[in-house]
C-alpha cells in the first residue's frame, strides 16, 4: 500500500502495521519515534497499530542542537 | 562547591551542553568530554530514508550524561506538546527543554505558549525546563506551573553578546525557588563566570563553544570559568565600593624615609 512518510510517497511491500514499515525501512527500533497522522504511537503498539492506503507518518530521530 | 539538584537528581557539573553547529561528531564528542557537562541537549529531525547512518546518540549517549531533549522547530504548546511525546519515546526521557519560539528572526521564546505548555507537559509527567524571556514575573510562573527550573536567555540565541538581561537575571536568581539556568547568548566563559558569580545554577552553551577555533578548548575554558563563578560565589564575593575612593590592601605606614 501507499503512505507518506515523512512527505515522500513510500510503497509498504508486506503487511499492514508500523512494525512492518519499520522493518522494511530497516530503521533501528531505538532513538526513534512515529506519529501517524500527526499522533505518537508508542513502541509497544507498533505490531498493532494497522495502517491504511494512504496514511502519513512522521518518523524522527535525533538531530544535533542546542 | 555544592551540588547542583534538578528534580531530584544531582550534577557535579554546572555546564550545560548543546550540541548544535560541531562541524564534526567527533569533535562534539571530544567537547562534551572536556567540558565535563553531565547534561547534554539534543534536537530531533525527520528520518531522511535515504540517509540512515548519520548516527549522532552514540556520541552523546553515555552513563553520566543526561540526554536534555528540546522541542526546537514548534510554534505553539500543541505542537510542543506533540514534541515531547515523541523525544520520551524516541530517547527514553522524560526530561525536556521546552522551547517555543515562532520568530525565525531572533528566536525569542514566546512567553504564552511557554507557559501553557509548561502547565500541560507537567501534567502529562515530564521534567520540563523552559527556555524563556528573562522576565521575572514569568519565571515565577513558570516555577509555579511546575517547571524544574527556569532558563531564561542573556540575549539571543547565537549571538555570543553575553549578560545582555544582567539586571533582569539578578533579579529572577533572588526570587527563584528552583534552580536559573542562564541559557542563550553566552559567549565567552568571561560571560558564564559572571552568570555564576551572580548566583546562576548552570549555563548553557552552544555556539560559543561549537564555533571556536578549537572547540575542545573552548569547552575546557567554560568549565573552568563555570567552576570559578561558582566558587566565587559560594566564597561569597566582597562589595563594590560606591565610588573610586581607594581602600588600601597593604598598610600604608611608610617605612622607607621616616
Amino acid at each position: 500500500m501507499k503512505l507518506v512518510v515523512n512527505n515522500k510517497e513510500t510503497e509498504l511491500l508486506q503487511g499492514n502495521t508500523v512494525a512492518d514499515l519499520i522493518k522494511q525501512l530497516e530503521l533501528p527500533s531505538q532513538g526513534i519515534a512515529v506519529a501517524l497522522h500527526n499522533r505518537m504511537v508508542p513502541r509497544k503498539q507498533w505490531e498493532e497499530q494497522p495502517l491504511q492506503e494512504g496514511d502519513s507518518l512522521i518518523i524522527i530521530k535525533a538531530a544535533c542542537g542546542g | 562547591m555544592k551540588k547542583l539538584i534538578i528534580a531530584g537528581k544531582e550534577f557535579n557539573s554546572r555546564l550545560f551542553l548543546g550540541t548544535g553547529k560541531f562541524n564534526s561528531n567527533e569533535v562534539m564528542e571530544q567537547a562534551i568530554a572536556a567540558s565535563g557537562t553531565e547534561m547534554v541537549t539534543v534536537a530531533m529531525k525527520r528520518i531522511e530514508l535515504d540517509d540512515k547512518n548519520d548516527d549522532m546518540l552514540k556520541h552523546i549517549v553515555r552513563p553520566n550524561i543526561q540526554l536534555l531533549p528540546n522541542t526546537s522547530g514548534v510554534r505553539t504548546a500543541e505542537e510542543a506538546v506533540f514534541a515531547a511525546q515523541m523525544a520520551r519515546e524516541a530517547f527514553g526521557t522524560n526530561w525536556l527543554k521546552l522551547e517555543i519560539h515562532p520568530d525565525p528572526r531572533y528566536l525569542l521564546p514566546d512567553s504564552t505558549e511557554t507557559l501553557k505548555a509548561t502547565e500541560e507537559l507537567v501534567r502529562m509527567g515530564f521534567v520540563v525546563l523552559p527556555y524563556c524571556q528573562a522576565d521575572p514575573t514569568l519565571c515565577k510562573r513558570l516555577e509555579e506551573a511546575g517547571a524544574a527550573t527556569v532558563m531564561p536567555l542573556a540575549a539571543p540565541i547565537g549571538t555570543n553578546k553575553g549578560l545582555q538581561t544582567r539586571d533582569f537575571l539578578r533579579i529572577i536568581i533572588e526570587q527563584s525557588n528552583v534552580p536559573v539556568v542562564v541559557d542563550a547568548g553566552i559567549g565567552a566563559p568571561s560571560h558564564a563566570a559572571e552568570a555564576m558569580e551572580m548566583g546562576a545554577a548552570a549555563c548553557l552553551v552552544n555556539t560559543a563553544i561549537a564555533v571556536a577555533g578549537n572547540p575542545v578548548e573552548m569547552a575546557e575554558a567554560f568549565k573552568e570559568a563555570v567552576i570559578a563563578g561558582r566558587r566565587a560565589y559560594e566564597a561569597g564575593l566582597g562589595t563594590q565600593a560606591e565610588d573610586m575612593t581607594a581602600s588600601a590592601s597593604s598598610p600604608l605606614t611608610a617605612f622607607l624615609n621616616d
